[in-house]
């Protein structure tokens, strides 16, 4: 791989890394559960949450599950 | 490979249901393998590890043995991080071996309770990210500041092996127990080992020291921003900030977290540009200077609003930019510290290593070990290991990356404190951390007060005090107790040197105000809805209609029950005649420490229930550590004779005074204030009462199980039953040979299904 390649790669591999320790990937996360859960038992799928429904249950779950955060 | 039983105690009965078909790759390396590849020394890892050996051993004679004139912060960093990583590779390894023994054929909770939310595999990396933000937080950065008052070896030799022997080992059998029990609390936990006397002790206590911590670090907030309205205006424009990131992220672009986290640090950054401005124009400069006491009333109110307005307006966006400030500033600071590389000229041990200073009252030994909590060992991540971290861990080797080794990169960061302290002036240190009843808040003063300390080479000038305030920004810095400011001038003064030059200074403190600030008031906000969540969970016992959390009016209730209780301690804290920080810091300390000996006695009966008496010092070793200094700093706050150190020797040294009829007592100087320090003293003297008390209960239970299990014979678990997992992942921050080669397996797996998939879906 070249310097460019190589760059880019990092660029990329911190720019993962960042949306990670932010949370930005939750829901591709969760989309990718439903769907490897789902995956199979076709029929009964319960309805997948859109990006903006998911979002708001994540904050609104978190109303009535405080978690602390340290001094 | 996988099929023989590796850890014969604990999956002995479960052997047959972790086995795993021959056929399938395997999700787990065996025992053997692991084994293996650590006893075979290659001649490069001889080398690395020699050399880190020898330079982590030539920076510990330099800190400790040479003590030359000055001494170059490079040998703090070295020392740190070689001790640190020597105490990862062999003392974690050790207790991953012999006492956790942590077996990857296991489903961890994110795997066999996966929901895609709470419960989710994350990557480990990703995952210590996660963690290490949510345990680091103004502890680690304000105790070593204060404890530089003793001079610059014993806050090391305490934050480093303190961490490698206790603090990062609680956080990193906390973390695994609470993974093999399915993410349970610490406070469950306790109930299940400890019994209903222990485990009602140590919920009590937790909720007491919720209450104290959020009180000293909202006190901390109050020292930082009275009377500076640089500092005033630029944290309350985060409130504004928080708000739009939070509907741009409920109504505009909702899960664009880096996006908006980036937007918000511009605006972050325009708000501290912004006050520079605005505290320099004579109507901004009175408008925003508040006083102490409207300024804990603030805090108090604010409090309130923010923990019962909804997590998606305020928190959620605040926790975003907090984490984002918190990583960037750590690095940024630990970059600085290499480039510039301080001379450091506080001697290694001080004159006030005997009998306590201006800035901590006491002996080194207990008040070295109970000023400097987070950082060493902190009782509080064992509520963050037994919360998130937890539910989203991929496998269970993989809880010695993220405890053990989280708790030392906060470890570094208050190495990193610590040395930012140290590398100012030793007069300005001292006229900075001396509270107001000492220096009479002016620079006269303070130059009188300090100089009459008689310590050797300081040699303090008005000129220098008054030069300092003109370069930060601020009117003044004479007695700007509680860590905070310090810092700021000692992370600005190494700042400037890399970026910007003097003229920069002002910026870098204000900026390093705004990011303690930031986290403070996070923590604050959530220290307080947790608080809440407890305190209803208790009172449902009584009035079952309080365990309904979104009944509205329990919730404002209960919320304010906490505000208040936390907001008297820090109008007390405020008010206090004699200083306020350095009276109530040591309780701070001994609140935390007090709750890392509830969690490690918790921890001591899980693993005597496993009957694992072998290695049992392991966890005994820190808990007796934590007991001793914890109990004896209590027992001297409560029955020493000393007024400086004992609550109620001062307390009746103005109760005496009092009653003589004197209107004028120490440092108080008028009745009112004499009476306020009666107050205070009692206070604080029933809280170290009400704590050591309550920790001394779950001690003697969690002895009681210990001892039960050792007489009985009767070992069990309270473990979740094992479930066999189906993915594999590396364990360390770099995968070993015989894991890369496992995970290419793996990797090349997904992508066979992944075309059988596609090709299926095609010819449908």
């Amino acid at each position: 791989m070249n310097t460019v390649g190589l760059l880019k790669k990092g660029a990329r591999d911190l720019a993962w890394f960042i949306k990670g320790v932010m949370g930005e990937d939750a829901y591709d996360k969760y989309r990718a559960h439903h769907e490897s859960r789902h995956a199979c038992d076709a029929g009964e799928t319960p309805p997948v949450m859109t990006e903006r429904e998911f979002w708001r249950d994540q904050t609104d779950r978190q109303d009535t599950n405080p978690q602390g955060r340290c001094c | 490979m996988g099929a023989t039983p590796r850890t014969p105690n604990d999956s002995m009965g479960e052997a047959g249901v972790l086995d795993r078909d021959p056929a399938l790759l395997p999700v787990a390396l065996d025992q053997t393998t692991h084994d293996a590849e650590e006893a075979h020394w290659t001649p490069a890892k001889v080398a690395i590890w020699g050399g880190i050996s020898l330079l982590g051993g030539l920076s510990w004679v330099m800190l400790a043995v040479v003590r030359g004139e000055t001494v170059n912060a490079i040998w703090f960093v070295f020392a740190a991080v070689c001790t640190y990583l020597i105490g990862y590779r062999f003392y974690s390894n050790y207790i991953q071996k012999h006492l956790l023994k942590p077996d990857d054929r296991r489903a961890t909770p994110a795997e066999y309770k996966a929901d895609g939310k709470d419960y989710a595999a994350t990557d480990r990396r990703v995952l210590f990210g996660h963690h290490f933000a949510a345990i680091a937080g103004a502890g680690p950065l304000v105790g070593p500041v204060l404890a530089a008052q003793m001079g610059y070896l014993p806050g090391t030799i305490w934050i480093i092996v303190g961490v490698v022997l206790a603090g990062a080992v609680q956080d990193y059998l906390v973390l695994f127990f609470s993974m093999r029990r399915g993410g349970r609390s610490l406070g469950q936990m306790a109930r299940d080992e400890l019994g209903k006397v222990g485990g009602t002790a140590a919920l009590v206590a937790t909720m007491a020291i919720m209450v104290i911590i959020v009180a000293i670090l909202a006190l901390v907030v109050v020292n930082a921003l009275a009377a500076s309205p640089w500092g005033v205006f630029s944290v309350s424009m985060t409130i504004p900030i928080a708000l739009f990131m939070g509907c741009y992220l409920r109504f505009f672009r909702p899960g664009k977290v880096s996006e908006i986290s980036i937007i918000g640090f511009v605006l972050l950054l325009a708000a501290i540009i912004g006050g520079g401005m605005i505290s320099s124009t004579e109507w901004g400069a009175a408008f925003f200077h508040v006083d102490p006491v409207p300024l804990a009333i603030g805090i108090i109110v604010y409090g309130f609003v923010a923990a019962i307005l909804p997590v998606w307006l305020l928190l959620a966006p605040r926790d975003y930019l907090s984490t984002f400030m918190k990583i960037g500033t750590i690095g940024m600071l630990a970059i600085a510290i290499i480039v510039v590389r301080p001379e450091i000229s506080v001697p290694a041990f001080s004159e006030f290593t005997a009998n306590g200073g201006p800035v901590v009252s006491g002996s080194l030994f207990p008040f070295l070990f109970v000023t400097i909590a987070c950082g060493a060992l902190s009782g509080f991540h064992a509520l963050i290991a037994s919360g998130t971290t937890p539910k989203l861990i991929e496998k269970e080797r993989q809880t010695r990356f993220i405890g053990y080794g989280g708790m030392l990169m906060e470890s570094f960061v208050a190495i990193m404190a610590l040395v930012a302290a140290l590398s100012i002036d030793r007069g300005i240190y001292f006229a900075m951390n001396s509270s107001p009843a000492l220096t009479g808040g002016t620079v006269e003063g303070a130059v009188a007060f300090v100089n009459s300390l008689g310590l050797t080479g300081v040699n303090l000038t008005p000129d220098m005090l008054t030069q300092t305030a003109k370069d930060v920004g601020e009117a003044t810095i004479v007695s700007r107790t509680g860590g905070a400011p310090t810092l700021s001038v000692g992370l600005a003064h190494i700042m400037q040197q890399v970026a910007g030059g003097s003229g920069m200074m002002a910026f870098w403190y204000h900026f390093a105000i705004m990011f303690e600030a930031l986290f403070i008031l996070t923590a604050v906000d959530a220290g307080t809805r947790v608080a809440r969540f407890m305190l209803q969970d208790s009172l449902g016992n009584v009035f079952p209609k309080f365990k309904n959390t979104s009944w509205r009016a329990g919730a404002w209730l209960t919320t304010g029950i906490m505000v208040l209780a936390w907001g008297a301690v820090l109008m007390m804290g405020v008010t206090d005649p004699l200083g306020g920080i350095n009276t109530l810091f040591p309780l701070f300390g001994i609140a935390n420490q007090l709750l890392a000996a509830i969690a490690l006695a918790v921890c001591m009966a899980i693993v005597a229930k496993r009957g694992m008496f072998k290695y049992l010092w392991i966890v005994a070793m820190p808990l007796a550590f934590a007991a001793v200094v914890t109990i004896s700093a209590s027992f001297l706050k409560i029955f020493s004779t000393i007024p400086a150190v004992g609550y109620f020797a001062q307390n009746r040294a103005f109760s005496e005074a009092l009653a003589a009829g004197e209107t004028s007592f120490g440092t108080a100087k008028s009745v009112a204030a004499m009476e306020a320090v009666v107050r205070n003293t009692m206070v604080q003297g029933v809280l170290s009462i009400l704590f050591v008390v309550l920790a001394i209960i779950v001690m003697v239970s969690a002895i009681q199980a210990t001892w039960h299990s050792w007489k009985s014979r009767d070992f069990g678990t309270s473990e979740d039953p094992a479930v066999p997992s189906q993915m594999f992942a590396p364990s360390g921050f770099l995968p070993t040979a015989a894991e890369k080669e496992l995970g290419a397996s793996w990797d090349a797996q997904a992508r066979l299904e992944k075309s059988a998939r596609s090709a299926k879906s095609n010819r449908s």
